[in-house]
């Protein structure tokens, strides 16, 4: 069982894609796993045939348990140890000493390099030769840091000992890892339009002026309002994807991401937000935000987002074009609201505007309803009273 | 004033803030983050702030004299 993030202990194993006696090479996809960042799927990263299933569908075991064992074609039974997942996120410990998998994790094929299926797939990542990797682990196996500190002696030739990566320099590379996994291997289109919010705005100061501080609705709200009524109309935009399938979600929960004071990044779910009123979004959104910058999300905010929300308006960003995040299938962007020239009735006026995007996958959504959706942001936005 | 930055930003060291330059700039503060001092300083001394004065907020020694201008009302 993988580690994916840093305070993750366990996860459910929910499907077996192999069976018994089937045949498997480097980068099948073994089975599927749920966890605090939702289901990923388990790739192998050696080549022979599945001897024994030791984790039933359904079970729930401690991260790194071995989940079965392969028989490579010429050797001993390798066991499938924990690999990083499609979807990498910051992991607090290497998989090549989880307890209690037995050493066999690591690769015993003579000729060579003893390593274990993460630093491998680390491996391949950075573009590093394992047999150039001079192994600290059991036995003088390569490990996970002694990839990382390989990759980074050969960009800069260090004046002392290159230290291993600290947490955010991780976070930064598995991030990097899964945007370009995402980049990789969906379709990505890309939408934008200009909102005036001149409406949005001015109803906004009314209101906040009968609100106490406390209850003082922000921006954000309201175009996280907008996004989740316009999923309404555009459902398959809200979906998880499968490959060139997708699953509508029946609920909408808004991943929004999140800068981590210190670096790093995170988008936890703000769940049903087409359902809340904007209080209670913004109940959620300060509760989110306070949450996930001092520690203390829960593992449901980390897995069931079903569309993120990403704003770079208060870094001076006009227009921000988001990198899908699997299994999500579109990622919708605002910019900063700024002050421009707008034509009304054939005049030119000075209104306050903003840039709408929207990063879809082509198997599952076309430009014409990707238009549609950010269409009915705009509508939405222009009503602010009704969101 | 320190306190209530202190609960929001409490990696900055803020006994070197620059009386003069923007909260943003030193502590790469949101509007989230505003509103959260907004809100605190309301809680610790009472002061209503509209969000028509937010402008006013905006370095340290620009909240000092906003926050005793309210407090001598």
């Amino acid at each position: 069982m993988p580690i994916l993030t840093a305070d993750m202990t366990a996860g459910t194993l929910t499907t077996w894609r192999k069976r018994v006696g089937d045949a498997v090479k480097r980068g099948d996809i073994i089975a599927e796993v749920e966890t605090d960042k939702g289901l990923i799927d388990v790739e192998v990263f050696t080549s022979g045939v599945i001897e024994s299933i030791l984790v039933p569908a359904g079970a729930t075991v401690p991260t790194g348990t071995v989940l079965a064992l392969i028989r490579e074609e010429a050797g001993a039974p390798l066991s499938v140890a924990p690999s990083t997942p499609v979807e990498p996120v910051p992991a607090a410990a290497p998989a090549e000493r989880p307890a209690p998998a037995p050493p066999g994790a690591i690769a015993e094929v003579p000729g060579r390099p003893r390593i274990s299926p993460l630093a491998r797939k680390v491996a391949v990542e950075l573009g590093v030769d394992p047999a150039s990797v001079r192994g600290t682990g059991p036995g003088g196996a390569v490990t996970r840091e002694d990839v990382e500190r390989a990759a980074a002696a050969r960009l800069k030739p260090p004046a002392r000992p290159v230290e291993p990566p600290d947490r955010q320099a991780r976070m930064r590379q598995l991030i990097g890892a899964a945007m370009a996994r995402s980049k990789r291997e969906i379709p990505h289109y890309y939408l934008g339009t200009t909102i005036d919010m001149s409406r949005a705005m001015t109803w906004l100061a009314e209101e906040n002026l009968k609100r106490p501080v406390t209850e003082r609705l922000l921006p954000g709200t309201l175009l996280m309002k907008a996004t989740a009524l316009a999923l309404r109309e555009v459902p398959e935009l809200n979906a998880v994807g499968r490959g060139a399938e997708a699953v509508p979600s029946p609920a909408i929960h808004i991943g929004v991401a999140i800068s981590l004071r210190g670096g790093g990044l995170v988008a936890p779910a703000l769940h049903d937000a087409d359902r809340r009123s904007l209080g209670d979004l913004m109940t959620g959104l300060r509760d989110l935000v306070r949450r996930a910058r001092s520690g203390g999300l829960r593992s449901s905010e980390l897995s069931d987002a079903t569309i993120t929300v990403t704003s770079l308006g208060e870094q001076g960003v006009e227009t921000v074009f988001g990198i899908i995040y699997p299994p999500q299938v579109a990622i919708v962007g605002f910019g900063k609201v700024v002050d421009r020239p707008w034509v009304v009735e054939g005049r030119i006026v000075v209104r306050p505007v903003l840039a709408a995007t929207l990063s879809a996958d082509h198997r599952v959504s076309y430009g014409h309803r990707g238009g549609l959706f950010l269409a009915a942001v705009d509508r939405l936005l222009q009503e602010p009273g009704r969101l | 004033m320190l306190r209530v930055l202190g609960e929001i930003a409490p990696e900055a060291d803020l006994a070197a803030l620059k009386p003069d330059v923007a909260f943003r700039d030193q502590l790469d503060l949101d509007s989230m983050d505003l509103l959260n001092v907004v809100i605190g300083l309301h809680a610790a001394l009472g002061v209503e702030i509209p969000e028509a004065d937010y402008s006013s907020l905006v370095t340290p020694d620009g909240c000092v004299d906003y926050l005793l201008s309210k407090l001598e009302r």
